[in-house]
């Protein structure tokens, strides 16, 4: 750090709080949620098929949607509007929505009647939508950290998912191939390999409002062929663009490219179109229609709404669907094919340049290629979804009132709006993760996830994470790897092990999503800017030299002559504000590509001119006092946004002593590579990479604190910790985040050091007297509830106390209602043992027919059903921490107990640094066993030094060292990642220095003494504090064993799994071993007598099973005598087996011999 | 921790000047000085300390005539305590001439054997503050009370709670706004806890009845060590009302019970000067070890002498050890520890130390009666 930019480099950081502050931890989300409200709900109502709901019975009937509003999340009950608070929703299982409701116009009779609502809301209720947290409609925006705390919020928690029916449930972003842009690639496995070369595809994925479809090119026998599903076969794509048009060979090589070889490789397929006879228009087109699919049926394009159509010509057809099928983003506007010629053109071009130059063919998980879709977008398309639904229920209802000839009334279709369809679809697909869209065919499942309240980073990071389309059984490795494209956008250290290892993304700390910005403006600055239209220049002139085409989101824009000047004068524009932020621009090959789409990836960056950062320390100085925020360095053309694309034109120094002439941007800061959940660790870039991956899953599990709403709620399971701490060495993410104030571990004191044998593979020991005073000890919350059902004749579930317990106070009530109060529901503070009931509720016995008086029913038409505690095993005590009563959306009571545990660490719970070294207690020792440094130090715990050779965690032993020295000189230390140049990480030189001046050594060693022998050491001990985190998984909750329990009905083997307090299985594995060792009495012991051994009578001459007759005699099935009877054991699930073969015509015999 | 340590000025150093004083020598034979230093030093290297075993037999150097037999009239004659520091609660002093282990025995018994008066049981009337009850139970176990427990009995779990057995302590705090926008009892510290010398408020519920005061039988008021330990927080309108009982224990069942927040000792330390470094080599000595070394002349005729200041580890700073290995080397006497007590305030330090002493005797008595029994049982027959 030179003295000359140690300003500006240690200055620089701020804009990072300043970003966040601004945009949100989560912004990603919570902006798409609201673009979708604000603008993507209005697009839909407007679109072509949604705007009028129309009636085949009456020409001048119609229903026109003008506007449409969303309200704020609000309740009616009996009759009052009520705001509604996301915690009301959690406690009381009830959705976080607001009414959504229309503006209109329709017939009635012969009159036009437009109902327009006021106050910022419409005239018709259509439905409910559940809002996002924090999102421009949600009660918490805006609010501040006192108001949150009055409507029982935390003001950490980042927002951005939903409350549906109580529970918290996040959509997750999903990760997608970008649609409309075309994408050359090598094809299958299997083609590449026929083809050893050349075998490349052009695809593109083509996608509009109405209409989804994919088409390929493809390269067969040298001829390039057109595949599309709406084809039986491929087709020769001369023989397509024939029928757009281009009549003469000449044309169709003007469009391609006249340069280099490109006419002879079009040889072939020119040939084969002469081949077939098609010379002409017509001619091409009767060729197509030979090969449309469906032989003459029209295919009915999807929630077209079921009108029929008028038959037309197969030759028509293959023009329509050339038009609208094919290529379906590409406009074509009264059969004016020009700019779809010209696009596939140039994706016969891009595929005729990949076949000379195998470095043209795109690499499919290059991160420009994709797209993630967010909540907005995915809740447009189930919305419009609905809304299509809901308008043809309309039309139904329109069609069969009016077709009636005489009516009592007018209809009015107004009143036959039902707000269910939209309410009940919106919540169930949110609230089951299933994704299912008509129109596209598409179905997915598990979209959503429930959001994981274990720690407050694990909510966190659920909110960040990406997942991705592909299979997670196949063995690829491509898309699981993490691609250079990836830098700074998504975290390279956050994904899961197993399965969905890469499959399963997490943003990094700066990365934006953009959403849709409108095209038409960008568009029409293009073309004052000098890009001249495609359809007004010559086909000769898209391929002059030094020209460009120009693509707006994959669509040909036009051309432009200075490509280059073009591409610096767009972004000159962006960064004055005249062009949306997030709009890219970029030269890819030979074209210039304008991006406007949602979903790319994109974060900011300093802007350079000729390696001069423009952000100077006047501009952070306006920071610091306040009166600049992150959007004025936007706004002021300081920094931009950068997608990935854009990225690839760019020249990005991470450091400012990196900036030379040709750097164009300057990283605001390089720890912000790395996400939410990997900015814990301290020093992590001192770590063996996989370290970290593994840290990031761990950090989920660690207890701690939750939110500050955390004992307001009423989670199924809440892990908190005691007391928790914040690290003594701290990250600048954690500060950000606000881990800092939600931590979730605590600064134990460790010694590394082989102290006793019960520390061996990774097993810690632990100091009895640090458990003592509190030391991982931890509180869990289980939630226990119940509603009261309402049935069809009126009776309904009650809660009593049981009559046996009311009886005379002198008379002791029975153990198991104990701890029940006088409503009959436990009273909060009471201490429970096992098989204690809860909520003493019980059911009618009849819930069907109507009973006379249902409010007075005697005790006999109720039986019990109750929610009884089943407990802990080894007398463990809880207690009973509050109980909620309430009525849900049904109006039904809702009864939630919360019981509470809190446990201090045992033998076997399981702990762990934030370096991905994970440990189970080993032993718990007495303080007086512990070593004891010169300074009267006793570790809290002792851990094995053999963790760390293999393991190479060196962050470890800098957090170690770090931490002491924050302990001696009473100052946090930092341990940001790559942040020592910055000064945003301590150096191990400076900790040591600071070491020596407190009295310790430079190496952070200890002069320790044995407490047991009392002897000194020979070994310095390293030692010091170190963040441990305590993770969820408790050998209470684990441990189980059984000699003999319940077994299963059918088999009458012993049952499985803990919860059902199942036996221990003796596996194949198991019984390999046995058969192998010789061990058969063993063998028949573990597998059948002590399984299920079962006695059968046999008969000896025709081998089947016999039965017990009415004298008790076991008889023959087919003798019917007890004569030749014998009498053995088999396994219960052999006889079974017997007889499900007799039941299917197979006669298994048992052919018995002496032995 | 200011100590002054020994000065070593012996050029060839190893013979321990402390010889004389140490006052162990054993038998009339003298050992060979390597192992005498080995027997009574620990040589504290830049890695590895070595030497660091007190384990002897007393037949180990027999064959060199010596007899390492433990011998109380020489045990006496070395054997010394000096209090060095004594500040409120803290303790330190020295001890020579002692085995290892019989420091750490002293030690260990201090931790975990001495018994102390906490908190056992709370009978919670009422708590509406935000921390639940079994924490707030085990914070409140956790204070030190200033009460000697020598005054009381051990309760065993059948015994019924008496004056005898049990101290009863009252909290009841409620949290108020006041008129002036302030609030009142919003923080509850140590302090609120009140001491019930008549016994249970509700011995309905506790079964805890004294037949008489104990207001005559402690001499001064029950009440925490220190006043301001937080134990909870309220906000107007919460609320705590419990009653604590106090038993004695140990620290072995529980930390709370231990008099000392901790006991410990470290080793006296001993620097010696095994050849002069000279010129440049001092110069830097001193440089890389302020304050232990001091500088004598300058130039090529500079030579150090071994300074006041405290070292506890004195290798710390200096990087380059292979370097001074041969001038300098670190030791630790071996049975002249400084011992630090820090006690939780039920006990003085000095009684404690008292107590654990008698502890010890005891549990030598019990095995000398052990030992006595055993041969008349196993020759019998």
């Amino acid at each position: 750090m030179s003295a000359g930019d140690a300003g500006l480099v240690n200055q620089k950081y701020a804009l990072l709080p300043a970003f966040l502050q601004a945009k949100g931890l989560i912004r990603q989300h919570v902006s798409s949620f609201n673009h979708f409200i604000a603008s993507d709900l209005l697009k839909i109502i407007k679109a072509k098929g949604n705007e009028r709901v129309t009636c085949d019975a009456d020409p001048n009937f119609y229903l026109r949607y003008t506007n449409i509003y969303v309200g704020r999340p609000s309740l009616e009950e009996d009759y009052i509007q009520t705001e509604l608070t996301p915690n009301q929703c959690r406690l009381r299982d009830q959705t976080y929505s607001a009414p959504i409701s229309v503006d209109v116009e329709y017939t009635r009779g012969k009159e036009v009647v437009i109902r327009k609502g006021k106050s910022g809301a419409g005239a018709i209720l259509i439905g409910r939508m559940p809002i996002m947290l924090r999102s421009d409609r949600c009660v918490l925006t805006g609010k501040s950290e006192e108001e949150l705390a009055w409507v029982g919020e935390c003001p950490l928690d980042p927002g951005g998912y939903f409350v549906v029916k109580g529970t918290e449930k996040v959509i997750l972003i999903q990760e997608q191939l970008s649609k409309n842009r075309i994408i050359i690639d090598t094809g299958t496995p299997a083609l590449a390999a026929r083809h050893s070369h050349g075998a490349v595809v052009a695809s593109v994925t083509s996608s509009t409002h109405e209409r989804k479809s994919k088409t390929n090119i493809v390269s067969k026998h040298n001829r390039l062929m057109l595949k599309h599903n709406a084809f039986t076969e491929d087709v020769n794509i001369v023989i397509v663009m024939r029928a757009m048009g281009v009549e003469s060979d000449e044309e169709v090589l003007q469009l391609v490219g006249t340069e280099g070889p490109f006419a002879s490789l079009l040889t072939p397929t020119l040939q084969h179109c002469k081949e077939e006879g098609v010379y002409t228009r017509q001619q091409a087109l009767d060729y197509l229609a030979g090969k449309v699919k469906g032989s003459g049926r029209p295919a009915s394009p999807a929630g077209g709404g079921g009108f029929t159509r008028r038959t037309r010509s197969r030759v028509d057809e293959a023009r329509d669907i050339l038009a609208n099928v094919v290529l379906c983003h590409v406009p074509v506007v009264q059969f004016d094919y020009q700019q779809k010629v010209t696009y596939i053109a140039v994706m016969v071009r891009r595929m005729l340049y990949a076949k000379l130059d195998p470095s043209f063919i795109d690499d499919r998980d290059y991160y420009g290629n994709k797209r993630l879709e967010l909540a907005g977008g995915l809740l447009a398309l189930l919305f419009e979804d609905l809304f299509k639904r809901m308008n043809a229920d309309l039309k139904r209802q329109a069609d069969s009132s009016l077709s009636k000839a005489n009516r009592a009334t007018q209809f009015d279709i107004a009143k036959c709006i039902r707000t269910d369809t939209i309410t009940f679809g919106l919540e169930h697909a949110i609230s089951s993760g299933n994704w299912t869209i008509k129109r596209f065919r598409m179905e997915r499942k598990g979209v959503t996830q429930v959001l994981s309240r274990l720690s407050f980073i694990s909510a966190v990071g659920m909110m960040t994470r990406i997942t991705s389309q592909f299979e997670k059984t196949r063995k690829v490795s491509g898309p699981r790897a993490l691609q250079p494209s990836q830098w700074g956008m998504l975290c390279p250290a956050d994904t899961p092990e197993g399965e969905s290892c890469g499959l399963v993304k997490n943003l990094a700390l700066m990365t934006h999503v953009t959403t849709d910005e409108e095209e038409a403006p960008i568009a029409r600055l293009a073309h004052i800017m000098g890009v001249e239209p495609a359809s007004l220049v010559n086909q000769s002139e898209l391929r002059e030299r030094g020209c460009a085409l120009v693509f707006l989101n994959g669509n040909i824009l036009g051309v432009h002559r200075r490509p280059k000047y073009f591409v610096r004068s767009f972004r000159e524009m962006r960064r004055r504000g005249r062009v949306g932020e997030f709009v890219s621009v970029y030269m890819q090959h030979d074209t210039v590509q304008i991006a406007s789409d949602g979903g790319r990836v994109c974060r900011p960056l300093i802007i350079c001119d000729r390696g001069v950062p423009r952000v100077k320390d006047e501009h952070l100085q306006l920071l610091r006092m306040g009166k600049w925020n992150f959007n004025s360095f936007l706004h002021s053309g300081l920094l931009e946004y950068l997608d990935v694309n854009e990225e690839n034109n760019s020249l990005v120094a991470l450091y400012e002593a990196d900036c030379g002439p040709r750097v164009t941007h300057l990283e605001i800061e390089p720890f912000t590579i790395l996400g939410v959940v990997a900015g814990l660790i301290p020093f992590p870039h001192h770590n063996q990479s996989p370290r970290n991956t593994y840290q990031c899953a761990m950090g989920k599990q660690a207890m701690g604190n939750v939110a500050f709403n955390q004992l307001n709620r009423m989670d199924t399971l809440l892990y908190l910790l005691c007391y928790p701490q914040r690290p003594l060495l701290t990250t600048k993410t954690i500060e950000l985040v606000g881990f800092d104030r939600l931590g979730a571990g605590q600064n134990a004191t460790v010694a590394v050091m082989s102290y006793s044998g019960y520390d061996i593979e990774d097993a810690i020991v632990m100091n009895r007297a640090s458990l003592d005073r509190g030391f991982g000890r931890c509180i869990v919350l289980r939630k226990y509830g119940t509603s009261l059902k309402k049935y069809a004749n009126r009776t309904q579930d009650r809660i009593v106390l049981p009559a046996a317990a009311v009886g005379p106070a002198s008379a002791p009530r029975p153990a198991k209602f104990r701890v029940l109060d006088r409503d009959g529901i436990a009273a909060a503070g009471e201490v429970l043992t096992q098989g204690e009931i809860l909520v003493n509720k019980q059911m009618p016995t009849n819930t069907r027919d109507p009973v006379s008086n249902p409010a007075a029913m005697p005790d006999t038409f109720y039986r019990n059903a109750p929610v009884s505690w089943k407990g802990y095993t080894g007398g463990e005590k809880c207690v009973v921490d509050k109980v909620l009563l309430t009525s849900n959306d049904d109006c039904s009571c809702v009864v939630k107990v919360l019981v509470r545990h809190t446990r201090r660490p045992e033998l076997g719970d399981k702990f762990s640094s934030r370096h991905g070294q994970k440990g189970v207690v080993g032993s718990i020792w007495s303080q007086s066993d512990m070593p004891f440094s010169e300074r009267g130090l006793v570790p809290d715990l002792i851990m094995n030094p053999h963790g760390f050779p293999s393991r190479m965690t060196v962050g470890k032993m800098i957090e170690l060292l770090g931490s002491k020295a924050a302990v001696c000189t009473g100052r946090f230390h930092y341990g940001t990642a790559f942040g020592e140049p910055a000064g945003l990480a301590d150096k191990v030189e400076s900790i040591s220095q600071e070491l020596v001046e407190a009295g310790y050594s430079y190496s952070g060693k200890d002069f320790l003494h044995s407490g047991i022998t009392g002897e000194a050491l020979e070994a310095h001990i390293f030692m010091g504090p170190v963040y441990y985190q305590k993770l969820k998984h408790m050998v209470l909750d684990k441990m189980h064993a059984r000699a003999r329990g319940p077994r299963v009905v059918l088999t009458r083997q012993p049952t499985e799994g803990r919860s059902r307090d199942g036996g221990l299985r003796l596996g194949e594995m198991e019984r390999d071993c046995l058969i192998g060792y010789g061990a058969s009495m063993l063998l028949l012991e573990r597998l059948m007598i002590s399984s299920d051994q079962f006695e059968v009578q046999v008969c000896t001459h025709c081998g089947l099973m016999g039965y017990k007759r009415h004298d008790g005699l076991a008889v023959c099935p087919l003798l019917r005598s007890p004569e030749h009877i014998a009498s053995l054991r088999i396994p219960y699930a052999a006889k079974l087996l017997f007889q499900e073969l007799q039941s299917m015509n197979i006669v298994p015999k048992l052919l018995l011999a002496e032995a | 921790m200011a100590r002054t340590k020994k000065k070593q000025q012996a050029v060839p150093a190893p013979a321990p000047g402390s010889r004389d004083e140490a006052a162990t020598s054993y038998g009339t034979q003298q050992l060979p000085d390597a192992l005498e230093l080995a027997r009574t030093r620990v040589l504290c290297g830049p890695d590895v300390n070595i030497h660091t075993t007190s384990t002897i037999a007393a037949s180990q150097w027999a064959s060199l005539g010596v007899d390492a037999a433990f011998d109380l009239e020489k045990f006496k004659k070395g054997f010394q305590v000096d209090i060095t520091r004594y500040e409120g609660y803290d303790m330190e002093f020295e001890m020579k001439g002692v085995s290892c282990a019989l420091a750490n025995s002293l030690r260990r018994i201090m931790i975990s054997e001495a018994p102390t008066m906490a908190i056992e049981h709370v009978y919670i009337v009422n708590n509406t503050s935000v921390i639940q009850d079994e924490v707030l139970s085990h914070r409140l176990g956790l204070i030190p009370l200033k009460v000697d427990p020598r005054l009381f009995q051990y309760k065993a779990k059948e015994d019924a709670p008496s004056e005898q057995n049990t101290i009863v302590l009252k909290l009841k705090v409620e949290c108020r706004r006041l008129p002036n926008s302030g609030m009142e009892n919003d923080k509850v510290y140590s302090r609120d806890l009140q001491w019930l010398p008549e016994g249970s408020e509700m011995p309905d519920e506790t079964s805890c009845r004294f037949a008489s005061s104990q207001a005559a039988l402690v001499p001064e008021d029950v009440r925490p060590v220190h006043d301001d330990i937080l134990i909870a927080k309220l906000r107007p309108g919460q609320a705590i009302e419990l009653e604590c009982h106090c038993i004695k224990g140990v620290g072995d069942d529980h930390a709370k019970w231990s008099p000392v927040a901790t006991t410990w000792y470290r080793l006296m330390p001993e620097v010696v000067l095994l050849q002069q470094p000279r010129g440049k080599i001092a110069e830097e000595l001193v440089e890389q070890l302020p304050g232990l070394l001091q500088l004598l002349g300058s130039g090529d005729h500079a030579t150090v002498v071994v300074g006041d200041a405290p070292c506890s580890l004195c290798w710390g700073a200096c990087v380059d050890k292979e370097r001074y290995m041969p001038y300098l080397q670190l030791r630790k006497i071996k049975d002249h520890f400084i011992f630090t007590i820090e006690s939780t305030g039920a006990w003085r330090p000095h009684e404690l130390f008292k107590y654990a002493v008698q502890l010890m005797v005891s549990k030598c008595d019990k095995v000398l009666e052990g030992l006595q029994a055993f041969p008349a049982r196993s020759f019998k027959t």
